[in-house]
């Protein structure tokens, strides 16, 4: 085994792929070949290192260098000068967003060094392509653990112990899903793990499967051996391709070295695996709605009970985890359940992952202990909300959670406490939001998005939803009245009190949400026809400031609907009545005289 | 639609049908990997090939087209050359990509879920893809681009009109 002076780690996630970071890499490898380095310096393609926003990202290390937003071009320079001469190259190193400040060590920026990273572990810092280095993070050694010296009781009461709780959303805790699947009377059982992760604004699953997908192998094959199952599935969603090879590749790789199939570490306990990719349906990552859609049917959900740990897949007892959920479970065997139980708060324990995106600095994926404030999250790991725009709300919990709001971001977040904030944990996604957004226009985005994905068996959920849409359609679009506020309550309580799966059933939260922290954002839109955001281009007025306008009659020949009118270099008008509000001369208008009211 | 349809569709493309279908044939849940495999060989999914795999994996018609219909990523219509996506995720949305379809509907001179009439690309809008710290984003393809505005769309539509 080659020994090498330092390792650059290039991030392959989905967001840096998008930035263009194979280029890098291959400029990398072509460069250290030309100046002779290839033997002393490793470069190596990981997994999401989380800051997807400034990607392509690298870490070099010994040091720990940071870079950020690196190109091709700039592949040379830090050969030369950092590999070299042992100087940083300043112009990539990561900028603290408000004062500028330059911190070149990856664990002095906030955005690492708060976090704490469990089920991230790996994700960033190996080769997911190669087993030996997951191997080397103390991969698979839990499952050798379990498999030479625990009984399938214990490895359940370890997990009980632990405290740690189903990390797709529901929070139901995972020892006892186990247990109930243990004791489910039944001789094939199956173990599957829910990889179907649809909250639009999450995305650590998928981080899990390309960057870490051996964390997900292990544990399941744990999950085999404490349930009794020999036979375990993983349904991934169809949009997630780079992460259905990674795990092909992952689990041809865990064949390989018995660590999977027959007899494995020849304890005479046999587990395989297959992958299942979904076909495009929000609905398939409720559990009996994937269910059906691993049995080749439509992925419609049925009513529970009964629970799939008692007739799940082919009406056999089922373990149904979440990638997360999984992703923790080596480390918890590893370093027992103790040390887990000081993390967290007293009912939420652990780490969780969130997905920071929208209007935040720092986009990307971040693991806090359970119990870290909005605050923290927002402003000191996601670096604040940019262009110096004010906090207005985050979204937690996808289409089924709620919104925070100013008054909660001092709130320590955990299970419980998101509830009773009005939203939920869901699967981790955390959209900030700022003033420019509107309210009841997310909640009509929300509901156009459960609308179109409800699977249409019931129908409070089929009907309902449709007509929420309806209302709240009518309202961004200036024509509401006051009694549609009363209605939409009524229809979401009793949605949510009849429809038969998890998804109808939450589809409501987003709009009673805004209503209960955005009331007056809904009567503005429904009394004075006017969305204080800016964004419903139906309550929205242009016009052209005499002051700034130079009459140079651009925006009058951009204009669809020749609503605009005027002599050349004196001001010219828009006529309200023929304005179908484009947005034309707006973005046209060289002098910035157009205005919205 | 029936004689339209069936340009392009070979022998040959029925020969790797049949392989794919002798493979998961009497396994239990082999409808939807088949459908994807028949997707991909033949770009979408037309009646005569939802009839085959009916036929091939033993299931009756009417349960192959209910699960067809179901799957948004089943398509019983030929598609472009180039499929342009564009993401509606939250992350996505709130950064405006309302505005990014709204660009490509005016350049490409179709509506969402067409086909120009040249054959060249279809408009189609995806759920969450899973690149919320890049929104907003749109893929042609496997190709993703990210931090989109909609002054960068002629671009992108003039990088693969030539491909």
């Amino acid at each position: 085994m080659n020994l090498y002076r330092a390792h650059v780690l290039i991030c392959g996630g989905a967001g840096c792929l998008s930035s263009g970071c194979k280029a890098v890499l291959d400029k990398f490898n072509t460069e250290l070949k030309a100046h002779n380095l290839q033997d002393e310096i490793n470069v190596v393609e990981t997994g999401c290192i989380g800051t997807c926003d400034l990607g392509p990202v690298m870490v070099v290390y010994p040091e720990g260098i940071f870079y950020q937003k690196v190109a091709p071009e700039d592949v040379t320079e830090i050969i030369e000068e950092h590999l070299i001469k042992g100087r940083y190259v300043t112009r990539l190193l990561y900028e603290r967003p408000a004062s500028g400040e330059q911190i070149p060590f990856y664990n002095e920026i906030n955005f690492f060094r708060k976090q704490q990273r469990i089920a991230l572990r790996n994700v960033g810092l190996i080769n997911p392509e190669v087993i030996e280095e997951y191997i080397a993070q103390d991969g698979y050694l839990a499952l050798g653990k379990v498999l030479s010296t625990y009984t399938p009781e214990q490895v359940i009461q370890v997990l009980k112990d632990s405290g740690l709780r189903g990390r797709g959303g529901a929070g139901f805790p995972t020892g006892l899903k186990w247990e109930f699947t243990k004791n489910a009377p039944g001789d094939q059982k199956y173990v599957i793990c829910n990889a179907d992760e649809g909250d639009p604004g999450a995305f650590m699953d998928r981080s899990v499967l390309e960057g870490d997908p051996h964390s997900v192998i292990e544990a399941m094959t744990i999950a085999g051996y404490a349930v009794g199952a020999n036979q375990g599935y993983i349904y991934v969603r169809a949009e997630y391709p780079l992460a259905v090879q990674r795990l092909e590749d992952a689990i041809k790789k865990a064949h390989e070295f018995g660590m999977l199939g027959e007899n494995i570490f020849g304890t005479g306990f046999s587990f395989d695996l297959e992958i299942r990719v979904g076909a495009g349906a929000f609905v398939c990552g409720e559990e009996t709605a994937l269910l059906a859609s691993i049995e080749g049917k439509r992925g419609e959900p049925r009513p529970k009970p009964p629970f799939p740990a008692s007739q799940g897949l082919w009406g056999k007892p089922t373990l149904i985890n979440n990638v997360e959920t999984f992703a923790n479970i080596p480390v918890i065997i590893n370093r027992g359940a103790d040390w887990f139980k000081q993390i967290g708060t007293e009912k939420s324990k652990g780490t969780k992952v969130f997905a920071l995106a929208g209007k935040v600095n720092n986009t990307g994926l971040v693991e806090v202990p359970m119990g870290t404030t909005l605050r923290e999250v927002i402003f000191e790991l996601g670096g604040g909300i940019p262009n110096h725009k004010r906090f207005k709300a985050a979204q937690t919990g996808g289409p089924s959670g709620g919104c925070l709001t100013e008054k909660d971001l001092d709130q320590p977040m955990d299970y419980e406490s998101l509830v009773a904030a009005g939203s939920m944990m869901g699967s981790g996604g955390l959209i900030v939001m700022d003033e420019d957004n509107c309210m009841v226009d997310v909640a009509r985005f929300f509901l156009e998005f459960t609308q179109d994905e409800s699977c249409g068996k019931c129908t409070p959920c089929r009907v309902g939803t449709k007509r929420m849409l309806e209302i709240l359609t009518k309202i961004t679009q200036g024509k509401g009245e006051e009694k549609d506020l009363e209605l939409l309550e009524e229809l979401a309580t009793s949605i949510k009190a009849t429809a038969l799966c998890g998804l109808g059933q939450s589809a409501p939260n987003p709009v009673l949400s805004t209503i209960r922290n955005f009331r007056d954002e809904y009567l503005a839109h429904i009394r004075e026809k006017r969305c204080p955001a800016k964004v419903c281009r139906a309550l929205l007025q242009y016009s052209i400031s005499s002051e700034l306008c130079k009459g140079c009659g651009l925006c009058a020949r951009n204009c669809p609907e020749n609503a605009i009118s005027g002599e050349p270099k004196k001001p010219y008008t828009i006529d309200q009545e023929k304005c179908i509000k484009c947005g034309n001369c707006l973005d046209k208008c060289p002098f910035n005289a157009i205005t919205l009211k | 639609m029936t004689e339209a349809c069936c340009h392009g569709i070979t022998d040959e493309k029925y020969q790797k049908l049949d392989e794919v279908i002798n493979q998961y044939k009497g396994k239990p849940g082999g409808l939807i990997p088949v459908l994807h495999q028949a997707q991909l060989i033949f770009g979408y999914l037309p009646k005569e090939v939802q009839i085959k795999v009916a036929e091939g994996l033993d299931i009756p018609l009417s349960e192959v087209y209910g699960v067809v219909t179901f799957y948004t990523f089943f398509s019983q219509k030929p598609r472009g050359k180039h499929t342009i996506g564009v993401c509606l995720g939250t992350a996505c949305y709130v950064k405006g990509a309302a505005e990014i379809v709204e660009a490509l509907e005016n350049s490409l001179g179709i509506k969402v879920g067409d086909t120009t009439d040249n054959g060249e690309f279809s408009l189609m809008v995806t759920r969450c893809i899973g690149a919320c710290g890049l929104a907003p984003v749109l893929t042609v393809g496997e190709d993703v681009y990210g931090r989109l505005s909609p002054d960068k769309i002629p671009e992108i539509i003039k990088h693969y009109e030539k491909m």
